[in-house]
């Protein structure tokens, strides 16, 4: 089982290896999520959903399905 | 002189491509919409150095040139077509310092289009508190172009930005990036199939509706067409390997020139958005904020709705005395003038209104909102992004539904689209305001009044509808929409006054020019009918009222109202009416006191022929057609022709009233008196608490309001959705205005 964003604890960091859903929002990449970028997890919303990331200095935030697919490295060295 | 030079400004959202569009032009915009469309098209003028005139268009923001709304195809749509009146002598890139890279992305596809492109970046002036260095000349050299620092903020950099524009015709038009990279095989059989064609700019074409299907999109040309053979997910694909391909580009070119230290700046935001979206005291904050809001909104435009409310009766007024009388003054007094004060009467709420989300968007908190509030929404098959078209809504529901465009589910966008209208919008507090007034005993409880108490109640009310009926829909319609749900949220920072101000002038207007022409519109025409008809009985209402009179003597009514008047009249002059009856009081007393009997009994009569003449006019015999209808609520005839006529726009309700009353001004207390004396059939107020109860209900539910259901239209693209809207809020009005009633009588 890949390690996805959706695993990530408040605080912890990745690096993003993959895309594992087919239709994941093009605006993601274009607002600079890509392979190898480095990802921090700043925050959950109260009810666990969604969650607030930053990558590569821009602050975003998505809902857990959409984090799901999101691989990281296994190697969580960021 | 020379044609002006057109100019596109384009970017990401929260670049502050607003403010150079503000600071380029001035007070010399225009709003307006693109043709066909309900996106709002934002023009000015600007003059350059040498006296050079420039026109620039303020283009829909976005994060690159794969659309995924409306808006951003718009945006698109201008830069693809050379022919379009809108397409750009040259493009201004507005980017931001702290994310000179995400902006980047843009600038390159803009760039490859072989457009003249300048790039813009903005905040210059924080450059140096965050830690970036930007090697100008470095970066210039690697992006083709020429780059401007502006800072809108100490409005620094324009009149080189200014320069910049006049020289347009010097800047490079290589692209960065060869398209072809994007998929050899692929764009190498465009290529041979449109060997004059620019291939990037096909590659554009063939890709527009992969996220997204603009309305009326133009058919691609069969050649073109058989290009899609690609299923969407390789085309999608394809621009993830564009986009990443551009990201290595972007990348190569920051390298060397540009260095940034985002320590203390982070830190900032991370340590507000601690306080701001934490678990408990988050949501306290917001909602804190938003009775606020709320409050001041009702507060500080209280006093100049009066004072606007009170001149606008003046005016009729004057203009009756001015002029001489007949049927030119009668429509500019009753029709026109009532009509405009009836728009511009809500002025200063929806001002207030859009100055706090003005701020709040400015300041970035209402990225918050959404990310707090989007687990909420969504049991009622709602987003995050619904609250700000939920939270504008209680302003005016048209602006509102423009505001659902950021919602990516088609699913999600549309439910808010069909709610949003419950939120008790600027134009039902006039009808609740009166029948308040009307039906509500005036005590306390607990401090807080019992009007004040209803009022909320009413808001609750308009937001429960409208989750409510979000929830029943979203288990109802069977759409098939994926989940997404991307936001940026943007640093905090103080908002810049000059575009909330701007913000608020232009929403206003729109609202003017908007709702005021319908409701002009109503009026003038409910004038006409109310003042025509072809009966016999309309024909002679002078005579066959006199006749009545002189038979039956004046109704009741007209009794009460003489009776009412002599005793104030008797009261001032501490005379004694008994003295009078039996013909007790001095000559002089008694001369001017039957002078003014007279006066008053001329009056009733009046009153009585113009009420008859309306009874049989065209609109009463309407009102007349669908009593049997609205009995069940507990409304008459004429509270029937309100309702039919707010169908339209709901604050006509009362301006109805005041010319079914034939009250000449439209000033509330009289129109309130008016409505207080009115008798039922069985000689009890016509306006009680059952009734009143019903009519308060029926306009929290019921869809009345043609301009909004026409931008549903634009929005959902026909009819079918604004009709089941109308059909279903109408039914849940109808049925809860019922039930009160029969529970109350």
């Amino acid at each position: 089982m890949a390690k996805t964003i959706a695993q990530l604890k408040q605080g912890e960091s990745g690096i993003i290896k993959a895309f594992i859903g087919e239709e994941l929002p093009v605006k993601l990449m274009e607002m600079g999520c890509l392979p190898g970028s480095a990802v921090e997890l700043v925050q959950i919303a109260p009810l666990n959903d969604p969650l607030y990331i930053t990558v590569d200095g821009t602050h975003m935030a998505i809902r857990r399905v959409t984090a799901a697919e999101i691989e990281l490295e296994q190697n969580p060295q960021a | 002189m020379s044609d002006p030079i057109k100019v596109a400004l384009i970017g990401n959202p929260n670049t502050g491509k607003t403010s150079v569009f503000n600071q380029l032009t001035g007070l010399n915009q225009k709003v307006g919409n693109y043709p066909g469309i309900t996106v709002e098209k934002k023009t000015g003028s600007s003059t350059l150095s040498g006296g050079q005139k420039a026109k620039i268009i303020d283009l829909p923001g976005t994060y690159s040139l794969n659309t995924t709304s409306l808006d951003e195809s718009v945006a698109v749509e201008i830069l693809l077509n050379r022919k379009n009146v809108d397409f750009p002598d040259v493009v201004l890139v507005i980017a931001e310092v702290e994310n000179l890279k995400r902006n980047l992305l843009l600038y390159t596809q803009i760039k490859d289009l072989k457009i003249p492109t300048l790039l813009v970046i903005n905040m210059s002036d924080r450059m140096e508190k965050e830690g970036i260095h930007i090697d100008i000349p470095a970066l210039e050299t690697s992006l083709q172009t020429k780059i401007v620092l502006v800072s809108t903020r100490k409005k620094e950099g324009v009149d080189e930005l200014k320069q910049a524009i006049s020289n347009y015709a010097s800047l490079s038009l290589e692209p960065v990036l060869d398209a072809s990279r994007i998929d050899p095989p692929y764009f190498e059989r465009l290529k041979t199939t449109f060997p004059k064609e620019d291939l990037y700019k096909l590659w554009l074409v063939i890709t527009q509706d992969v996220n997204f299907t603009p309305l009326d999109k133009q058919p691609l040309g069969e050649e073109l067409e058989s290009f899609k053979t690609l299923s969407k997910q390789r085309l999608k694909q394809l621009q993830h390997k564009e986009t990443a391909l551009r990201y290595q580009f972007i990348n190569g070119a920051l390298s060397e020139g540009y260095t940034v230290n985002r320590q203390e700046a982070t830190t900032f935001q991370a340590r507000l958005d601690r306080i701001l979206t934490h678990r408990i005291g988050g949501y306290v904050i917001f909602f804190a904020i938003l009775l606020l809001i709320f409050q001041t909104i009702f507060d500080w435009s209280s006093v100049p709705m009066d004072a606007i409310d009170a001149l606008f009766a003046q005016l009729a007024d004057g203009t009756k005395e001015l002029l001489p009388a007949g049927v030119f003054t009668d429509l500019l007094a009753e029709g026109i003038i009532a009509g405009i004060g009836g728009v511009v009467i809500f002025i200063p709420q929806i001002a207030f209104l859009f100055f706090f989300i003005a701020v709040l968007e400015e300041t970035g908190y209402m990225s918050r909102v959404v990310f707090l509030m989007d687990k909420l929404m969504r049991p009622f098959g709602l987003s995050g992004k619904s609250v700000v078209p939920l939270i504008s809504g209680t302003a005016c529901a048209i602006p509102a539904v423009m505001a659902t465009r950021t919602i990516e589910s088609w699913k999600e966008r549309l439910i808010t689209i069909l709610v949003v209208p419950f939120t008790t919008c600027s134009a039902r507090l006039p009808v609740y305001l009166i029948i308040t007034a009307l039906v509500i005993p005036e005590g306390r409880f607990f401090g807080l009044s019992y009007q004040g108490l209803t009022l909320m109640g009413l808001y609750l009310l308009g937001f429960g509808g409208a989750l409510t009926a979000a929830w029943i829909l979203h288990k109802l319609l069977k759409i098939r929409s994926k989940s997404l749900f991307v936001i940026e949220m943007p640093r905090y920072r103080k908002p810049l006054w000059s575009n909330v101000f701007y913000t608020v002038l232009e929403k206003t207007k729109s609202f003017v020019f908007g709702a005021g022409k319908i409701i002009l519109a109503i009026s003038v025409v409910l004038w006409f009918l109310g003042s025509n008809g072809i009966s016999e009985e309309f024909k002679n209402a002078e005579s066959l009222v006199d006749t009545r009179i002189e038979q039956e003597g004046l109704t009741p009514y007209s009794r009460n109202y003489i009776q009412e008047n002599m005793n104030r009249y008797a009261a001032q002059r501490h005379l004694d009416l008994k003295q009078f009856q039996s013909g007790q009081l001095a000559a002089a007393d008694l001369d001017s006191i039957t002078q003014f009997r007279q006066l008053l009994a001329d009056n009733a009569r009046l009153q009585e022929i113009a009420s008859y003449r309306l009874e049989h006019s065209f609109i009463g015999w309407a009102g007349k057609a669908i009593e049997p209808v609205v009995q069940p609520l507990g409304y008459d005839w004429k509270i029937g022709i309100a309702v039919i006529t707010s169908f339209a726009a709901r604050e006509v309700f009362v301006g109805t009233l005041a010319t079914i009353y034939s009250v000449g001004s439209e000033e509330e207390e009289t129109i309130k008196q008016r409505m207080g004396a009115e008798l039922n059939k069985k000689g009890e107020p016509l306006f009680n608490l059952a009734s009143g109860v019903s009519l308060l209900l029926f306009y929290a539910f019921a869809m009345q309001c043609m301009s909004t259901l026409a931008i549903v239209k634009r929005e959902t693209n026909g009819w079918k959705w604004p009709m089941l809207q109308l059909g279903f809020m109408s039914v849940i009005a109808y049925l809860t205005a019922l039930i009160a009633y029969q529970l109350l009588q």
